[in-house]
């Protein structure tokens, strides 16, 4: 379990090195950022005073080994737009990503997982038949339109739910949450749905497929001709098994909904890093660009990392092998 | 008759009348998997049914367990359990609850068990469920079970995930669950077949125990004559859904009156004793021996002539294979298991040397190295003198590779669905070289299906509108399409119904007969290595416990561990020992 561990660690080290450089070399190559922050009127000495001043004038492995030395220390650089520390830009916009994720998340599954096991019991139902026509929808619908859809509807027409931003927060610490506070939750809900519907799609259709294959399986039989009630079968014994590949695919969609919730949140105006992101790039403020970069990367890799620890955790195969 | 009297009057456990399962089909009527199926089995009894596969047999276990899937249904028939009716509907006689009153044992022990949960689970959730019992009165039946079902240290055991026990342990795992709640009557389906003999016998031997002291009785569903004339009272034989014979074990397999009865039993391979040739009508046998004819004709420009006169074909000296059985950290900590330890034989031009051993004795792991699929650490391997591959050497040339082909187990899972036939035997011959155009190359094809008695119209289908056995006629073909020097045939027939399997085996002898080829020949089954060998290699965990040619092997074995094999493998010839002729 340990020697597990640690080569995962290991390997997500070599992981973020190579991210690292990558986030590096955008610095080299998305522009100068000497043209972008002086002034245009700027003397040539200015410029060299400047590009001294940065670090810029080093050879480029020195340059390197800065960066990961200042990365470590969790110093992301300055944003150029609004000259603030770029890590300090990023804590603020976490939690409104986080919480976004975590409740887009937490009904994905609370919905997918159910109506996935339904499709697979009954595959003749009604309820399988609409949910598939529906998943349908559901997938190949772009997150803006149902987005959009949702404002114009509950928003707009209803007025049950405010359209844009993220209500109000309370502070707890430096983490500020909108769980909190009943404008925070109207306005979290809208956005949790349209960021929620492709993932339980994904996930509904993974249930029900795994979870058909499993019931054909020798030891579902077993199960059955032992009398054992349907129920128990269906929902103790061979949901299980159907929810192994489950745990990854969550897991992964995690890191995606993170990394690439930037269209749902520039639709709803939601204060987190994706709308962070997409205002870097429209001002090419690198040092946001390429510290959300490096964050995509230790956020799959930590994923990856605790994805790999649950399976050990859920299968003892995998526990007993590894021991 | 000892038995008491309570029991010689109670009800049958089980009586079947005139049983008909049906599948619908949408193009055509519906299909009689069982029709007309009629058995009593007494408590205390054990009955098997046996047939070959889509016989039916199964179905008639999963009829009287309610547990048919669906589109199929009992359309006709009584079925009676102790002496309650069975709803054809439900599938549920009244009183009678399945894994409280019946018992179920399937066939394969490494998927009847849920990987993600315990064995004292499995054990006590049926149980728990029917009886009503807590989880610690639970606990204390699975140990008696366990204990019951001589499961070495029951008390660690129980606490075991499916994956930490062996074939044989599961299996009784299997049989502890299934006898919970102390059942009258257990459907067996197939209970030994995915075992190696030692643990079948252990298997057997419980089952037997659990009908003379328990009275259960069981119906044993299963399509080894020797299993049966090793345990059973009686025997229902069944052939495309119906009753072909039945009656008193000694009556039926002693002397079978029906003509396909008689068939089927002429196909099972005796141990005691060899066979010329297996009885049994033989494809296309005239166009067969002139394409093998060709065949050799062919072959003999690639036995080199200079000076190869006496020298085996293959020698394998010293070979060891090793395994990492965990990667660890950056290779440090890795552990290895040595499946082959010190292997050497030689197999001479024309020979058939066959490789015996239970699982895990590295018998295939010899063949795949020699093959060129694994890597082995050590010891030489020497085609016609010259080594092949040697431990940590390069790849095998292509020369070497084509010289030893193989064929394998599973004939369903070894065909590319995709391509026809004539693709797949096409392959090999463009790749080495041996035909310049694709329509040579068909030419080969043909020739070759000849060979293993498929008609010429087979190069065009594909995979799935073949048979088992037909498939395994493939396989060889595209094996023979490399013109190898050496075919390794891995279990070639384990997958096969007897009677295919005597076709398969008459092919591969006419094979070496007229073609000359040399064979490598590795089997679990002593009775088919005994019908086809020249020379016996037997191996056990990783090594060789002795090599001698097969009538003096099976005549004299010296070595303990083949002795008890032999002890141990299920005869029919056991039914003269176990019911002594009282009638002549």
């Amino acid at each position: 379990m340990i020697a597990v561990l640690a080569s995962r660690l290991v390997q997500g080290l070599l992981v973020m090195l190579t991210v690292t450089a990558l986030a590096f070399l955008m610095f080299r190559f998305v522009g100068d950022p000497v043209q972008t922050m002086s002034r245009e009127d700027a003397t040539p000495q200015e410029k060299a005073e400047l590009r001294a001043s940065l670090g810029l004038d080093l050879p480029v492995p020195l340059q390197y080994a800065r960066f990961v030395a200042r990365v470590v220390q969790g110093d992301l650089g300055i944003s150029y737009r609004n000259q603030r520390p770029v890590a300090r830009l990023i804590a603020e916009r976490l939690p409104a990503t986080m919480e976004l994720v975590l409740a887009a998340t937490l009904l994905a599954l609370a919905f997918g997982i159910p109506l996935g096991v339904l499709a697979a019991l009954r595959p003749d139902g009604v309820v399988a038949r609409s949910v598939q026509a529906l998943s349908l929808i559901g997938i190949s619908t772009p997150t803006f339109v149902t987005g959009i859809a949702l404002i114009l509807v509950f928003a707009v027409g209803l007025k049950l739910v405010p359209s844009f931003g993220r209500g109000e927060v309370v502070a707890l610490g430096w983490w500020s949450t909108g769980y909190l506070t009943a404008s925070g939750l109207k306005s979290l809900v809208l956005p949790a749905i349209t960021l929620s519907l492709f993932q339980l799609t994904l996930i509904m259709r993974l249930v029900r497929s795994e979870m058909i294959d499993v019931l054909s399986t020798d030891y579902i039989r077993f199960a059955r001709a032992r009398g054992l009630p349907r129920a128990y079968v269906h929902y103790r014994l061979a949901l299980r098994n159907a929810l192994m590949p489950v745990i990854t695919v969550t897991g992964l969609q995690i890191g995606q909904l993170i990394a690439f919730a930037i269209v749902t949140e520039t639709v709803f105006q939601w204060p987190g890093m994706g709308l962070l992101f997409i205002q870097a790039v429209g001002f090419s403020d690198i040092p946001v660009m390429s510290a959300y970069l490096l964050f995509v990367g230790a956020l799959f890799v930590a994923l990856n990392t605790l994805v790999d620890l649950v399976y050990v955790l859920v299968d003892p195969r995998l526990r007993t092998s590894l021991a | 008759m000892s038995a008491p009297d309570r029991i010689a009057a109670a009800e049958p456990v089980l009586d079947i009348d005139g049983l008909r399962v049906l599948y619908p089909r949408a193009d055509g009527p519906p299909l009689a998997a069982v029709d007309g199926l009629s058995l009593r089995i007494e408590a205390g009894e054990i009955h098997a049914i046996v047939g070959e596969s889509g016989a039916g047999k199964s179905t008639a276990g999963n009829a009287v367990l309610g547990i048919l899937e669906a589109p199929g249904h009992v359309a006709a028939g009584r079925i009676r359990i102790a002496g309650a009716e069975l709803d054809p509907r439900t599938g549920r006689a009244p009183g009678i609850v399945p894994g409280r009153d019946i018992g179920a044992v399937f066939q394969d022990p490494m998927t009847s068990l849920n990987p993600l949960f315990t064995v004292e689970s499995q054990i006590g959730e049926a149980m728990r469920h029917h009886l009503g019992i807590g989880r610690a009165e639970a606990r204390r039946r699975s140990l008696d079970l366990l204990r019951a079902v001589g499961i070495p240290e029951p008390e660690r055991r129980l606490h075991f995930y499916p994956h930490q026990l062996s074939g044989g342990q599961r299996q009784r795992v299997v049989i502890a669950a299934a006898l919970g709640c102390d059942p009258k009557l257990i459907i067996a389906d197939e209970p030994t077949t995915a075992l190696d003999v030692s643990v079948q016998a252990q298997i057997l031997r419980l089952l037997r125990m659990l009908a003379d002291t328990r009275g259960v009785g069981i119906m044993l569903v299963t399509h080894n004559m020797g299993v049966v004339a090793e345990i059973a009272d009686r025997v229902t034989i069944m052939r495309h859904g119906r009753m072909v014979e039945s009656g008193p074990v000694r009556e039926v397999l002693g002397a079978p009156r029906d003509a396909y009865a008689r068939d089927l039993i002429a196909s099972v391979p005796p141990v005691d004793r060899k066979l010329a040739r297996f009885a049994t009508p033989d494809p296309g046998a005239e166009a067969a021996r002139t394409a093998r004819a060709e065949l050799a004709r062919r072959a003999a420009p690639a036995t080199p002539s200079s000076g190869a006169g006496d020298m085996p074909l293959l020698e394998v000296e010293g070979l060891t294979v090793d395994f990492r059985t965990r990667s660890g950290f950056f290779g440090f900590g890795a552990r290895r298991f040595r499946a082959v330890d010190g292997v050497g034989f030689t197999l001479g031009a024309g020979e058939i040397l066959g490789l015996v051993g239970e699982s895990g004795s590295g018998k295939s792991t010899v063949a795949n190295a020699i093959a060129g699929h694994v890597r082995p650490s050590g010891g030489t391997i020497r085609l016609r003198g010259k080594p092949i591959s040697g431990a940590a050497q390069a790849p095998q040339t292509r020369a070497e590779r084509r010289a030893v082909q193989m064929v394998f187990q599973d004939p369903y899972a070894s065909l590319n669905p995709r391509l026809r036939v004539a693709t797949t035997l096409a392959e090999p011959i463009l790749f080495y070289d041996l035909a310049r155009t694709r329509v040579d190359a068909d030419d080969d094809a043909a020739m070759l299906l000849a060979a293993v008695g498929l008609d010429a119209e087979s190069a065009g289908r594909f995979p799935h509108a073949f048979s088992g056995g037909q498939r395994q006629r493939v396989s060889i073909a595209r094996a023979l399409a490399a013109r190898p020097a050496l075919l390794i045939c891995d279990e070639p027939t384990s997958s096969l119904d007897v009677s295919v399997q005597a076709q398969v085996l008459n092919l591969l002898k006419d094979l070496r007969d007229g073609a000359g080829l040399a064979i490598l020949f590795i089997s679990h089954d002593l009775a088919v290595v005994r019908q086809m060998c020249d020379r016996v290699v037997v191996m056990k965990d990783g090594r060789v416990c002795e090599t001698a040619g097969t009538e003096a092997l099976f005549e004299a074995p010296t070595h303990p561990y083949t002795r008890e094999l032999m002890r141990l493998v299920p005869r029919l010839e056991t039914i003269h020992t176990r019911f002594p002729a009282t009638a002549g």
